[in-house]
């Protein structure tokens, strides 16, 4: 089970950290977004992994997993959701005010770009 | 805690404490009102700035019985104790003789500045300023904690620059005020480490702690760092050499700043310092060689710089420095005489200079010049400035019946006792030449300003100003005039205030202070400066060309230059880094993370695992694998940006049901809702984005982010994967929250308990980020459609085919059928949120998502006409709430957001609980709904403007109406 959540981490990761490096708004978003997943479960994976006991008490249960990630994982979610509409909408500003969703700044002007 | 505050406060502002924090914080809250008196006149300014002066002032003085009786007024409130911060105050002779040149002085030059200042200036931000510097410096002279002393220290950097800038259209006036703020503000900061260092050898940061530990602080090998970082703050900050260069540029600042800042009040910081420092630093070789030398140093130079300059401004302010470096000297002895001489010369000097900086204020107001080589004759012109500036000038130059004479002939007693450096005669003969050229130029001024034929070329006839100029100065002539006659008068207070500056390291010294002290060698060195001095006058001229002719360094070039300098380098490095290519920062800080982990990871010890691996069965894995294979897909496809929108949404589904299956349900849920709206705000942006990704990125270029990808990949693995083998090594807090989430929060869903409850500070944070996230967007949205965006967006046309029926019946149906349901479900979630699985945050994404349903289905125009409240009223009100909520708690006395619960019972149903933790929650739901909906509404506002074609009908085909869509305004019989 380790395995399978750290080697999950691990490729969106990895994925994240490619369409990172991309040249275009679009994927560097979504590699963004990627990272977010492999961040938020990272830091929930740091309560140690437990199965069917869910952090709500009962009184026939003893065994609970650890709350505290999770809470903090909960906002963290719903705090990149912000972020990644902040970071679309400066993408989205940034392509409809000059006509290019280049990540970097481009050296000169470039012959115009070709709508498919 | 603020209830704590509030007591303990209470208890210290009975009795006559009161008046110490009155008198430092009176400035501060005084300073609000010049600037909205503004409006009501300059009359108005300045009285009320004039004023709140007066009630400090009086304050003061209402502590003058205890201060004469040499008792320690001291006042406490407890700010930050575990720091060793205290908001500490403290009033003994020295302290209160500051605080009256400050306060005193401050009255006059308000009464001064009154007339100075032209109508085509702003006299509230003058006052203002002026009035926060005055809180600052009475705050530092009242200071009974260091590290309070340094927060008042470094406000007075900032107020002066301000100031001295205060005539922003100068180009003198700003940078002399960036030249002063770079210097006092470097000195500040080599003085913050030298008091942190005292701190730490006395134990406390209290001044009276400090004073009492004299042998200790100079037994301690760290006595001489923190000495030479005090001094440089002190040295800086009172223009000792080599820092004196600023305050001769200071002086583009009007003229009542000059004559406040830098005669009586800021340069006099750093001699307070010294002077409060005195019984714990001085007496040491050290102390004496460093201070002294500096001293010395800098009496002379600044003499003889002030002799050969023009401007009568720039002249004062060189014999400013001059004079500092005359106190710092008799400091730098280190003997009680010494110390009681300064003190001494401290308050002539404030007399005198302030006059002369307001006489030389008059004349440059009234014949709009200042430069010596322009004037002249101005004695029969305005004979009532003559006669102040004259008397002042001439006490400046040591001439006797006059108290410069006085306190001038304590520091030649002095020098005549001081032996620098093995060679007795250095400190005699420095100091002579020293007041010789003080005479000079104290000569020059009356002469050269005066005295001479009246000249008809002065660029505006001068004559006397109105007595509202005039008087301020005169009273500190009066003062002059009646000290330098009966210096016995002066005599007890200055012994007092020697008291307190000595403390208990030394005695006051029995000397009277007299005029006539017989034959003494003093005397015969004060004729040979006067004399001297009116010898260099009558060869001024060949003088002043030599002095032209001769190459000498220029402080201002020095100092541009190594400002350039610095900041070249700075841009050259930031240049280099910074060149514009995100993606490179992108991979410059992934191979520093993965290099800097991967040092880590060599060099640090890793235990043995001490968990088990536990066994995966068949459903785990085939979630991994989709997980892993959208993934790749993702990756690999990502050109085509519709099928990467829906990858991304296959890994975001595999985390949430990862997260149920790990038992974490309130993770899923959350997850599972921020997934729907991320993929329509995606798509909400692809519909103006390239549909495709252009390939552009060479083949090696990929290679090599591939190959960080690896590594950054392997790195997240292999850290994921040794941390979940291993137990904390420490108990975790979660222990705690497990055990008390019922007891004390009433709940039985632990992480909703801890969101509400346990950590409600953090969240309260959160959803306030959140809100500013959607204002943000909204602010980015409302600015693209007023900038050229806004036409580039009319004239779009669609790159995709449109959809015919745009708003298909039977999803608007559908959506509204399913509305109630879907609220019903978001209470649901909301209500059981602190027992089961849900709470606010997930009930308001389900909300969320549900109105956004309506946008989709019926249109934007027919949704935002529906909707009541604006959705920066709701996030503000989810804010307001939960804040609310927080403090609530404080009227029955218990911390920002200590929750409380009760069961409570309405008869026909079973009983249920009541939270405050819920209404927080209610606040929780109102911010998350109001952030998610601005955000996506943002979005659509810029669809709306490209698809003008919009109806306000929510369905294009509706067989209800009469005509269909092609015309909208036709009558409509809806539901009919």
């Amino acid at each position: 089970m380790e395995l399978l959540v750290a080697s999950a981490i691990g490729v969106m990761t990895a994925g994240g950290i490619y369409l990172v490096l991309r040249l275009r708004t679009f994927p560097v978003i979504l590699g963004i977004s990627l990272l977010t997943y492999a961040v938020n479960v990272f830091l929930f994976s740091s309560g140690r992994l437990t199965i069917g006991a869910p952090p709500v008490l009962s009184d026939d249960v003893t065994r609970y997993t650890d709350p505290l990630p999770q809470a903090l994982v909960l906002t963290a979610i719903v705090i990149s959701f912000g972020m990644t509409a902040v970071a679309v909408m400066i993408g989205l500003g940034a392509f409809l005010g000059s006509d290019d969703d280049h990540i970097d700044d481009q050296p000169e002007p470039r012959e115009t770009e070709g709508q498919p | 805690m603020p209830s704590i505050l509030l007591d303990r406060f209470e208890l210290t502002l009975l009795g006559p404490t009161l008046s110490l924090f009155f008198i430092v914080a009176l400035p501060f809250l005084g300073a609000l009102l010049p600037g909205l008196m503004n409006a009501a006149g300059r009359a108005a300014c300045a009285g009320v700035t004039f004023t709140v002066s007066l009630a400090a002032f009086v304050g003061l003085l209402t502590n003058l019985p205890q201060v004469l009786r040499g008792e320690l007024v001291t006042a406490r409130v407890n700010w930050m104790p575990e720091l060793g911060l205290n908001f500490t105050l403290m009033l003994d002779g020295l302290g209160f003789f500051f605080a009256l040149l400050i306060l005193g002085i401050g009255l006059l030059i308000i009464a001064y500045a009154r007339h100075y200042l032209s109508r085509n200036d702003n006299m509230g931000e003058f006052f203002t300023y002026l009035l926060l510097f005055q809180g600052a410096m009475v705050g530092i002279v009242l200071s009974d904690n260091i590290l309070l002393l340094l927060v008042f220290w470094e406000l007075t950097s900032l107020s002066s620059f301000l100031l001295i800038g205060y005539w922003k259209h100068l180009p003198a006036g700003r940078q002399g005020a960036r030249m002063a703020l770079t210097v006092t503000g470097m000195g500040g900061l080599a003085m913050i480490a030298g008091m942190l260092i005292l701190g730490q050898i006395a134990g406390s940061y209290d001044l009276s702690v400090i004073l009492q530990n004299r042998e200790l602080i100079q037994a301690d090998p760290l006595y001489l760092p923190a000495l030479i970082l005090i001094l440089l703050g002190c040295f800086t900050k009172s223009a000792q050499f080599p820092f004196h260069f600023w305050l001769p540029h200071a002086m583009a600042a009007p003229t009542p700043v000059s004559a406040y800042l830098h005669s009586a009040t800021m340069v006099k910081a750093g001699i307070f310092l010294m002077a409060r420092m005195w019984p714990v630093l001085s007496g040491t070789p050290e102390w004496f060689a460093i201070v002294t030398t500096a001293g010395l140093v800098t009496m002379v130079l600044g003499a003889v710089i002030a002799l050969f300059k023009h401007d009568l401004k720039a002249l004062l302010a060189f014999s400013t420095v001059s004079h500092l470096g005359l106190i710092t000297m008799l400091l730098g002895t280190g003997t009680a005489f010494g110390a009681m001489a300064a003190v001494f010369h401290i308050l002539n000097h404030a007399t005198f200079k302030a006059a002369l900086f307001m006489s030389a204020g008059i004349v440059d107001h009234e014949a709009h010049t200042r430069d010596i080589r322009r004037l002249g004759g101005l004695r029969t012109l305005m004979p009532v400035t003559f006669v102040i500036a004259t008397l002042a000038a001439l006490s400046m130059a040591g001439i006797p019946l006059l108290n410069g004479f006085l306190s001038k002939e304590m520091m030649l007693e002095e020098a005549t006792h001081t032996v620098l450096f093995n060679t007795p005669w250095l400190v005699p003969v420095l100091a002579t030449v020293g007041s010789l050229f003080s005479a000079a130029y104290c000569f020059r001024l009356i002469g050269h300003t005066f005295l001479g034929k009246v000249r008809d070329d002065y660029p505006s006839k001068p004559h006397d100003p109105n007595p509202g100029m005039w008087l301020p100065p005169a009273i500190l002539v009066v003062l002059v005039v009646v000290i330098g006659v009966a210096p016995f008068l002066a005599e007890p207070f200055v012994k007092t205030v020697t008291a307190s500056l000595l403390g208990e390291a030394a005695e006051v010294p029995k000397a009277y202070f007299k005029i006539w002290h017989g034959l003494v060698p003093a005397l015969f060195m004060s004729i040979a400066a006067v004399v001297g001095g009116l010898i260099l006058m009558v060869i001024f001229k060949p003088l002043s060309n030599a002095w032209e002719a001769a190459p000498r360094p220029e402080a201002k070039v020095i100092f541009e230059g190594i400002i350039e300098a610095a900041a070249s380098a700075a841009r050259t490095f930031t240049h280099t880094l910074h060149n514009g290519a995100f993606s490179r920062y992108a991979m410059i800080s992934f191979v520093a993370i993965v290099a800097i982990g991967y040092h880590a990871w060599v060099t640090g010890t890793i235990g043995d695992a001490t968990r088990a691996v536990q066994a995966a069965g068949p459903v785990p894995i085939a979630g991994w694998a989709m997980l892993v294979a959208a993934t790749g897909a993702l990756v690999f496809m990502h050109r085509n940006r519709f099928l990467a929108l829906i990858l991304i949404g296959i890994v975001g589904l595999m985390v949430s049901v990862g997260f149920v299956y790990l038992s974490a349900p309130d993770l899923a849920m959350t997850q599972f809702t921020v997934e729907v709206v991320t993929i329509i705000l995606l798509l909400l942006a692809l519909n103006f984005l390239p549909k495709t990704t252009p390939s552009e990125s060479t083949i090696l270029r990929r290679a090599r982010d591939t190959g960080v990808a690896i590594a950054g990949g392997l790195a997240a693995f292999a850290l994921a994967y040794h941390y979940m083998l291993r137990d904390a090594v420490a108990t975790p807090i979660s222990e705690f929250h497990l055990a008390n989430s019922y007891k004390g929060g009433g709940g039985t869903n632990v992480v909703n308990v801890i969101l509400v409850d346990f950590r409600g500070f953090d969240t309260y944070g959160e959803i306030i980020v959140l809100g500013i996230a959607a204002l943000l967007i909204y602010a980015l949205t409302e600015a693209l459609l007023r900038g050229p965006v806004r036409a580039r967006l009319l004239n779009r046309i669609p790159d995709q085919p449109r959809a015919g029926d745009m708003h298909p019946m039977m999803m608007v149906v559908l959506t509204r059928v399913i509305m109630p349901v879907v609220l019903l479900v978001g209470f649901y979630i909301f209500l059981r949120g602190h027992n089961e699985p849900g709470g606010g945050f997930i009930a308001g994404l389900v909300v969320s998502i549900g109105v956004v349903m309506q946008y989709m289905a019926s249109g934007f125009t027919w949704t935002s006409a529906r909707l009541k409240y604006p959705y920066h009223g709701v996030i503000g009100a989810g804010v307001l709430v939960a804040g609310f909520t927080g403090i609530g708690s404080w009227f029955v006395t218990k911390p920002f957001l200590t929750s409380d619960f009760t069961y409570v019972r309405i008869p026909p149903f079973d009983k249920f609980e009541l939270a405050t933790a819920a209404l927080f929650d209610v606040g929780v739901f109102l911010a998350v709904v109001g952030a998610v909906m601005l955000s996506l509404e943002s979005f659509s506002r810029l669809a709306r403007r490209a698809n003008a074609d919009e109806t306000e009908h929510p369905m294009d085909i509706n067989p209800a109406r009469a005509e269909g869509s092609s015309d909208p305004i036709a009558p409509v019989k809806e539901g009919g």
